[in-house]
């Protein structure tokens, strides 16, 4: 079972698209779903925690997997 | 917790500088700011239906240029649509977004765009040629927004 309820590819995207689009995507989500976000721009990982921090949104883990950074983002 | 507010003056006319002003205001907007980008003089640009937008490397030291090109042969003719294809696709080959896309994105977070009448007039723009939804307005109706906002800044 996957742990998180959708998923969001924005590898090849640069600022600030990541974050526009987990944005457009939350929108679409309920309240306590969990986004899972794969990024290959360096500058999501801060950016995904500023976002975090001043939508409410919680970033639950932040990771990086092969030249890949992965994001849990839950709903607030 | 209130909405913040951010207000933004949108100066410059040319690719690379269409970009600041497009990118904080769709970010602000996705993080819950209600704002507002107020277009004068050259930053009229920004808002034509069909952007035409170039970059130049005149008068610009700080431009990374593949391979150095001495300054009087940047003004050939030919040279700034060069360097602007080469930047486009410098900026897609690294996933960086069209200034389109960038506009559509702030139209559809409902961002509120201001086009400067005093300008519009100036330059004799024809209304028709700018994108639908804008409004029109004066150094008054920026302050309105400009003078509530938690953020101002002129670009």
């Amino acid at each position: 079972m996957a742990d998180f309820d959708r998923e969001l590819d924005a590898s090849g995207l640069n600022c600030p698209l990541p974050i526009l689009r987990a944005k457009k995507t939350l929108a679409d989500m309920e309240s306590g779903q969990v986004l899972h976000i794969i990024a290959t721009d360096p500058g999501s990982v801060k950016d995904f925690e500023a976002f975090a921090k001043q939508t409410g949104n919680e970033l639950m883990s932040s990771g990086e997997e092969g030249g890949k950074f992965t994001f849990l983002m839950k709903k607030s | 917790m209130t909405e913040k507010k951010l207000a933004i003056i949108a100066t410059k006319g040319t690719l690379d500088w269409a970009y600041p002003p497009f990118i904080l205001a769709s970010t602000a907007a996705a993080l819950g700011y209600e704002t507002e980008i107020f277009f004068t003089f050259y930053g009229l640009q920004l808002l034509k239906k069909d952007l035409t937008l170039q970059v130049s490397p005149l008068g610009n030291p700080g431009m990374p240029m593949p391979m150095p090109v001495p300054i009087l042969l940047q003004a050939l003719p030919g040279m700034q649509s060069m360097m602007t294809m080469m930047m486009k696709q410098k900026m897609k080959s690294k996933g960086v977004a069209s200034v389109e896309e960038l506009r559509e994105l702030c139209v559809e977070a409902e961002v509120r765009l201001v086009a400067c009448q005093m300008t519009v007039d100036l330059f004799e723009f024809d209304t028709k040629d700018f994108i639908d939804g804008i409004e029109f307005g004066g150094a008054a109706t920026f302050f309105e927004f400009a003078g509530e906002s938690d953020i101002c800044m002129y670009i």
